[in-house]
């Protein structure tokens, strides 16, 4: 049966097991709402601002292990996506981004609203396409969620002309891709991995680094039987938190810039890495040349190009994780290690990082770790960058597989709200809290329209120190204390979230902390906690720029008054 | 790390844009290019690529893993140590004067390059070679003065039965 463009990609969508698509529309893209009201089973919901709209498929994919989906029309509409888009293709999200495009008699004319989306989007998604006629959009669909989801995960985006959409063709959805050049390894080579495991067994001191990549293939139990089985220690990247529960006693937290110092003591101390789904991020390794100098690596990662990218590799194994833990399990012996441990134990002992220091003043760590308390760790924890993204990762316990959603790669400001959003949409029945820092939260303030009209029950804790917190630390630490342009005047963010029908309190003072938390989680539906907080708190352990991760601070120096008072660009 | 000459091999799909995917993935991973020559192949969905990079070992073994993440780049071979035939061809265009014109046949000759045009004031001349030979032609016909080039880049593949389709190093 003959079917219009648009009929067709929603029913492909559809056949892809697509059933909440983010977006806002526009011109180049109405034939496709339009045909949206022949498919109730398309949850659509609009939200104020296309990047909302890609994060929060960004956090609902990395919630639901499914494709997110978002939709935005051609021109400004493609290019809002484009933060988002590049936001998941760094940390492996899978996406697919749909926009419209001006009819293809306009293209290449300078059409009102016309951008060149793919051209933009070439470096910052794994594939994309332009549409140039009705017949080829199934397989174009086809193909797009498949590269999206196979392989290292990513976004994919689909441009598709305005009368592409209305054109139009036979509907036949193809059961498979023919992709000649793309041909992911997901089995790890066998005689790699008996490589590796001879490693493992040989070693006096390994260590296990858990990336992004344990909770991407759900390596959960394939994991701990590893490390439980020849009794490994685990630290884990950003995005790996959440790979190992915490509260187990080989975990031995983060590591890199911000880890903790026993983390990082172990890294350097080691004489195996066993680094699995992970990239060696700048961020993790700190100067890499420093990097675990005295050990052998083995890294176990899905993308051939990450192997050797960053750092000399001994024994690569390229596989899906879950793939070659699962044959690497059965070739390693059971061993002990009493000794590595205990050493690593007395390292957590000594440097325990994550003391809160006593304050009259309210203080961030505090509320993270109050959140923890209130929730005994059954919530999904969702961050945007920065220092509250770097509290939220130190004093929240994880145990839940797969309950911290943060923006590694890229960092982006603005990602905790459309993503807590998007997570919340695709795990209803859970707990979701966003931790957001006063500049984070503004960037994409606008989503609050949308998780009051769509009632979305993320509950919203602000923490509020009136900076860009954590680059007015790198003014502090590095750049003589010139405050330049971090303090922030801040709109009273309880009458906002009011204004848009969300309930909201504002907190000051330790004791209102905890009734606060409660008072959100009771409530049902979205709640914003603005936690007043000390303003000039910095987040430590830090391994300095340009440092080795032994080179670790622990403790802040005695804090000298600036000589000058911060510029402060309010209206008070 | 030493920095040299790389000559990789592509089968690309004959699509539109697969070229500006390409040349990009150099770009934005800070590759430099020496020269890129793109044609048809022995299938006719795909195209061949020959690219010439400069780099030490680990970024030219980047290279070849981030183009064969290329959707459309089928296959990458990274050929600069097998045994291979690499051409280039180019077209001199030099000036010539009744006088100076037999000087530069005999030039031509001695290379085995072939005039294809003459002019009044000009004759042009299509050399077939690797980069040393048309470098060596052009150096000599410099004296006479040299009006307009243009070079293909090199052009290679695996010499006898091995194929250029898989990398000889895996």
């Amino acid at each position: 049966m003959k079917k219009t463009g648009a009929q067709i990609l929603c029913e492909s969508l559809i056949k892809e097991g697509v059933e909440v698509i983010f977006g806002i529309l526009g011109g180049a893209i109405l034939p496709v709402y339009d045909a949206f009201t022949q498919y109730p089973q398309l949850r659509h919901i609009l939200v104020r601002h296309e990047q909302g709209a890609v994060h929060a498929a960004d956090g609902y994919a990395r919630a639901t292990h499914k494709v997110g989906a978002c939709i935005a029309t051609s021109g400004p509409g493609a290019a809002n996506l484009v933060t988002g888009i590049a936001n998941a293709y760094m940390d492996s999200s899978p996406l697919i981004a749909i926009t419209g495009q001006v009819a293809r008699p306009f293209i290449g004319k300078d059409a009102f609203q016309e951008t060149d989306i793919t051209g933009i989007t070439l470096p910052i998604t794994k594939h994309n396409y332009l549409v140039y006629s009705a017949s080829e959009l199934a397989m174009v669909v086809k193909e797009a969620f498949y590269i999206a989801r196979t392989g290292r995960q990513g976004p994919v985006l689909i441009d598709i002309p305005r009368d592409v959409q209305q054109e139009e063709a036979e509907f036949i959805y193809p059961d498979k891709v023919d992709l000649p050049g793309y041909k992911p390894v997901v089995q790890g080579h066998p005689a790699q991995i008996r490589k590796a495991a001879k490693l493992v067994n040989g070693a006096e001191r390994p260590l296990i680094i858990a990336g992004r990549g344990i909770i991407m293939s759900q390596a959960y139990a394939e994991l701990k039987e590893l490390a439980e089985k020849a009794q490994i220690p685990v630290v884990n990247t950003l995005l790996g938190i959440s790979s190992f529960p915490q509260n187990h006693v080989l975990s031995f937290d983060m590591l890199g810039m911000h880890g903790m110092a026993y983390a990082n003591m172990a890294v350097q101390a080691a004489d195996l890495i066993i680094a699995i789904g992970m990239r060696f991020d700048d961020r993790a390794t700190a100067i890499t040349d420093k990097f675990a100098p005295e050990a052998r690596i083995i890294h176990i990662d899905i993308d051939p190009a990450e192997i050797g990218k960053n750092v000399r590799v001994d024994v690569p194994i390229v596989g899906d994780v879950k793939n070659v833990l699962g044959v690497l399990n059965n070739e390693i012996t059971v061993k002990e290690h009493a000794e590595w441990l205990s050493t690593l134990n007395k390292w957590q002992r000594e440097h325990p990082s994550l003391l809160i220091r006593e304050s009259s003043e309210l203080l961030p760590q505090y509320i993270v770790r109050q959140i923890y308390e209130a929730t005994q760790g059954d919530a999904t924890v969702v961050t945007g960058v920065g220092q509250n993204q770097m509290w939220a990762a130190q004093y929240f316990t994880f145990i839940k597989p797969n309950s911290f959603i943060s923006s590694g790669g890229l960092g982006t400001m603005g990602f905790e709200l459309p993503a807590a959003m998007g997570v919340k949409v695709g795990r209803p029945d859970e707990m979701v809290w966003c931790v957001a820092g006063d500049g984070g939260f503004q960037m994409t303030i606008q989503e609050l329209a949308t998780i009051a009209v769509e009632n979305i029950a993320v509950k919203i804790a602000i923490i509020n120190n009136g900076y860009l917190g954590m680059v007015r630390q790198w003014q502090e630490l590095f750049y003589g204390h010139r405050y330049v342009d971090t303090r922030l005047w801040n709109p009273d963010f309880v009458k906002i979230a009011e204004a848009y029908e969300i309930p909201a309190i504002k907190v000051r003072h330790r004791d209102e902390v905890s009734p606060a938390i409660c008072k959100a989680m009771d409530y049902d539906g979205p709640f914003l906690v603005d936690f007043i907080v000390e303003p000039e708190e910095n987040v430590y352990p830090m391994v300095p720029p340009g440092k080795s991760l032994s080179e670790i601070i622990e403790l802040p120096k005695p804090k000298r008054v600036p000589k000058a008072k911060p510029k402060i660009l309010a209206r008070s | 790390m030493e920095t040299k000459e790389y000559t990789i091999s592509m089968l690309v799909e004959d699509k539109a844009g697969v070229l500006n995917r390409v040349a990009s993935l150099f770009r934005r991973r800070n590759f430099n290019i020496k020269s890129l020559a793109v044609g048809g192949s022995e299938q006719p969905s795909l195209s061949r690529m020959t690219v010439v990079v400069a780099a030490d070992p680990a970024q030219v073994e980047q290279v070849r893993k981030q183009l064969d993440k290329l959707i459309n780049v089928v296959k990458v071979s990274d050929i600069t140590d097998a045994d291979i035939v690499a051409r280039e061809l180019a077209l001199i265009k030099v000036a010539a004067t009744s006088s100076s014109r037999s000087g530069i046949i005999q030039i031509v000759d001695i290379f085995r390059a072939n005039i294809v045009d003459v002019a009044a004031d000009s004759v042009t001349v299509e050399v077939t070679g690797d980069e040393d030979k048309v470098n060596s032609l052009l150096e000599l016909l410099r004296g006479f003065g040299i009006k307009e080039v243009v070079r293909t880049g090199r052009v290679a593949l695996t010499r006898g039965g091995a194929s250029s389709k898989k990398n000889p190093k895996h």
